[in-house]
């Protein structure tokens, strides 16, 4: 209590005067845990390069580690030692984190600066604060690309191409997990967007789920790290896959390779902080300091200039510019865009924390058959 | 010869300081043994501690169940009156939703709810979000009617520091016992939040037991009671009877009617013990259901599946390691020392080549617009609709473990070869033998020992082998390692990662066991 009281007032003193209150001392270290690659590069430009030139004492060090995070963030709460400061999870583990009590539960409003305009945090993230432990950053979409020498003349332009083997012959590559899957084989066997979680959560909808999947399995390849449908593509060794939409902009407009997006029925998923819970008081601080700076509305909007995911805040979406080495406007890449969002799917975060565990042992003896 | 006992005929021999000589013996080779134990004691206190300490430690959360007693006590005792009945029973009454309403208004201050839903959620689907939507609904709920029944029979009700001084009460215990008993969590939730126990007013739950105590004690119970605030306890006694009650089942129906459900209840029955066997009958295809132990149904039984096709597989392995190596390791321990260091050089290099280097090469050789496929292609063997698919699947496994296993068979295959002299073989033949009969009968069974060493470490290297069956096992060429991975890292499941890697465990024992009583573990040799 004690500890909050002070980190409301350090909060209420930069907000009045924009300087840094001075009673709790800020660690030198920040460690920051994301998951490599172009993403955390986009990362490093936008949020902790600026930061460090304002803090040049600061000792920064990034840790490529999110796609365990839950599980190392899990062991270091049982060996009481916890030696991450912030952590980038999609909102799913965010939510585990949460229940698991293993991240720090924050009001909005409190730790996140407002919108230029002075939109309050939580009314300019919105419903993206889809947890109390979750700090968004991007929006991001599940969705297909396709080879364009490899579709005949008619580019798919549906999501049910994926299941249709007569119009669009080859292999297709899917993730190797039920969420998504699920989801897109009941929308092509008829069921309406709106209902696809009720049938889903009924034993016959869930056999009708696999059944679709069945009719393409033995033309599909698994993946299970977001660079593999890219290299499959790249490779003609598939037609179409799904893949996270960054990884297709990067194939297509960095690697120019002849590969096209299929925008139908991307599911939105969304990326984040998490801070853990338990940190000591000065890293705390340092954290939060650190957040409120790289949440704002100019750095999540800077972050777009490096990779095609949108920002999390309304106020940023008007801020995006082009990339930073291809001079390209990047909003036509955006997932949000509205050109691009005809027709979206929005992942149903709460639904799956349920049935996740359920569901992942049918599909995976489904897949094992 | 006044001292009968330095005779040797009537006494035990002794030495020169008078001690029996046998005693003085297993004293010295005492002191030996502890020299020796002082000698080890630093590798064994390292092996004891970083090994053996964690693995029994993952091991034991295979059984490890706490997690429900410890949540939610009350209710787990409150429920032991309750029976499943194979699910035709009703909901519990309302004693086990007050004792729920106590543990789960304790549980939510320390986030621990939550965790308990994330456990049960993998027995029965939805306890993940009833659990929350009920933490956040708990704090809500109408029972502060209670609250202002009480304040309005009399104001000193409202006061926190009366309450203290009459739950501080000897004999408070007897008299009200939900009440003394809610109080100990009133207790350490104030604590958790740093406030202090005399300004706080309890919390509705604190007022909705006191109530159901007053009703359900006998009026002698109350009257019993004479330390301070006794008469404000008699006064409200009194009046309890003329209350508005409010239903707690109600209530909690009205925040989750899953609350309603005896599979709920059931679940929450059935792992409220302790330590549970429900972690290994889920290994096993099998899973503690509130009825009882059942068959996991068809379209999910996985595991018994895996575990054989990861015996299976290593088997495979092993045997193309013992085929692909054997040759090699002969050709080696016979050609002149410059020639072979130089070959076993190449033997060598793929350890010092990264694991997921060796792995993605294997991906570009054999996937349908991979090199072999390119190759048959180009000298029309293959028609270019029909390339074959050789990855993605069991045989990509086998190949690309093969391959990254072969150097652990050829090592010790090539030491112990080294070691055959090769007089035996000539003797052999100068005695008559064929050049077949000479190796068969003469040279392979001195190079056993080092096939079975070479088997014993690609075969349990094999076994546990989880990253290249993920890369280029799609879905026929996975293994159990890759489901205890998953549980690991994704779903939480600790404790199902565990009893699967314990069962592991045992079966590598089991066949150890069964290779000692075949062939002889004294016939394994490393050189």
């Amino acid at each position: 209590m004690k500890f909050k009281l002070a980190t409301l007032l350090c909060g209420a003193a930069l907000a009045t005067t924009g300087v840094q209150a001075q009673d709790v001392k800020m660690a030198d270290t920040l460690t920051l845990v994301s998951w490599g690659g172009a993403y955390q590069k986009s990362q490093i430009k936008a949020y902790s390069e600026p930061y460090q030139a304002m803090h040049p004492d600061l000792k920064i060090v990034w840790d490529e580690s999110s796609a365990e995070a839950v599980a190392k963030l899990r062991a270091m709460n049982e060996a009481g030692n916890i030696t991450w400061d912030l952590v980038d999870v999609v909102a799913a583990d965010a939510i585990r984190l949460c229940d698991e009590g293993l991240a720090m539960e924050f009001d909005a409003d409190e730790l996140l600066l407002p919108a230029t305009d002075g939109t309050p945090a939580s009314e300019d993230f919105g419903d993206l604060l889809v947890s109390d432990c979750f700090i968004p950053q991007i929006v991001y979409s599940t969705t297909f690309g396709y080879r364009t020498d490899m579709v005949g003349d008619t580019p798919p332009t549906n999501i049910c191409d994926v299941f249709d083997l007569e119009k669009y012959p080859g292999k297709r590559s899917l993730e190797k997990r039920p969420i998504n899957n699920m989801e897109w084989a009941l929308l092509c066997d008829g069921v309406a967007k709106a209902d696809v979680y009720d049938v889903l959560e009924t034993e016959e909808g869930q056999t009708r789920a696999l059944a679709k999947l069945d009719t393409i399995k033995d033309q599909v390849v698994w993946w299970s790290a977001g660079a593999d449908t890219p290299q499959l593509l790249a490779d003609g060794e598939v037609v179409m896959g799904s893949t996270y939409n960054g990884r297709l902009f990067s194939v297509i407009e960095e690697q120019k390779q002849p590969v096209a997006m299929l925008w139908d029925a991307q599911v939105f998923d969304l990326d984040g902080w998490i801070i853990p819970e338990g940190l000591p008081a000065e890293h705390q601080a340092r954290v939060e300091d650190f957040v409120k700076f790289a949440t704002d509305t100019q750095r999540l909007a800077d972050q777009a200039k490096y990779i095609s995911y949108g920002p999390a805040r309304n106020s940023s979406a008007p801020l995006v510019g082009q990339h930073a080495d291809l001079g390209i406007d990047m909003a036509p890449h955006m997932p949000t865009d509205p050109a691009n969002a005809t027709n979206t799917f929005l992942y149903n975060y709460t639904w799956w924390a349920d049935y996740r565990d359920d569901l992942d042992a049918k599909f995976q003896a489904w897949l094992a058959q | 010869m006044t001292d009968a006992t330095h005779t040797p005929s009537d006494g035990p021999m002794l030495t020169a300081d008078g001690i029996p000589l046998k005693k003085s013996l297993q004293i010295a080779l005492r002191r030996q043994k502890l020299r020796a134990l002082v000698l080890i004691a630093p590798l064994l206190l390292f092996v004891l501690i970083s090994f053996i300490a964690p693995i029994a430690d993952m091991l034991f959360r295979s059984v490890e169940n706490d997690i429900v007693s410890q949540t939610v006590p009350r209710t787990v005792i409150a429920l032991q009156s309750w029976d499943y009945d194979d699910g035709k029973a009703a909901a519990p009454d309302n004693d086990v939703f007050a004792a729920l309403y106590v543990d789960l208004s304790e549980a939510e201050e320390f986030k621990t709810h939550t965790r308990l839903g994330s456990r049960l959620n993998y027995e029965t689907t939805g306890m993940s979000s009833l659990m929350r939507k009920t933490g956040r609904g708990i704090g809500r709920m109408d029972t502060d009617k209670y609250t202002e029944q009480f304040e309005a029979l009399d104001t000193k009700w409202a006061e926190p520091a009366v309450w203290v001084v009459l739950m501080e009460q000897p004999g408070i215990a007897d008299a009200l016992p939900e009440t003394a008993s809610a109080w100990k969590s009133w207790q350490r939730i104030v604590a958790n939040k740093g406030d202090v126990l005399a300004e706080e007013q309890p919390d509705a739950f604190i007022y909705t037991t006191l109530y159901r105590d007053l009703v359900k004690q006998p009026a002698t119970a109350i009257a019993a009671y004479t330390g301070a605030e006794a008469d404000l306890l008699k006064f409200a006694d009194s009046a309890v009877d003329g209350f508005e009650t409010v239903s707690l089942k109600d209530q909690f129906i009205k925040m989750d009617k899953d609350w309603a459900s005896p599979q709920v209840w059931g679940t929450i029955k059935a792992f409220s013990s302790p330590y549970t066997a429900g972690y290994f009958l889920a290994s096993v295809d099998l899973q503690l259901t509130p009825a009882g132990i059942e068959e996991q149904p068809e379209n999910q039984k996985v595991y018994m599946l895996l575990f054989g096709r990861t015996m299976f597989m290593s088997m495979v392995i092993m045997g193309s390691c013992i085929l692909l190596g054997y040759p090699i390791a002969y050709l080696l321990s016979n050609l002149p020392l410059r020639t072979s260091n130089l070959l076993l050089i190449l033997v060598l290099l793929p350890f010092w080549t990264s694991l997921l280097v060796r792995t993605s090469a294997w991906k570009v050789l054999l996937q349908q617009q991979g090199v072999i496929n390119d190759v048959l292609v180009w000298l029309g063997l293959v028609s270019e609709g029909d390339r074959l698919v050789m990855i993605n699947n069991q045989f990509g496994t086998i190949v690309a473990m093969t391959h990254i296993l072969l150097p652990f068979m050829i090592l010790p295959l090539y030491s112990v070869m080294k070691t055959i002299p090769q007089t035996y073989v000539r003797a052999a033949k100068s005695l008559g033998a064929t050049d077949w009969t000479a190796f068969w009968r003469v040279y392979f069974p001195q190079s056993v020992p080092g096939i079975g060493a070479g088997s014993i470490l690609v075969f349990i290297l094999s076994i546990g082998y989880y990253i290249t069956p993920e890369l280029v096992g799609g879905t026929t060429g996975t293994f159990i390692s890759n489901r205890i991975a998953y549980h690991i890292s994704s779903s939480l499941n600790w404790g199902l990662a565990a009893a699967l890697g314990t069962i592991l465990l045992a079966v590598v024992l089991l066949l150890y066991w069964v290779y000692d009583r075949i062939v002889g573990i004294d016939n394994v040799s490393l050189g």
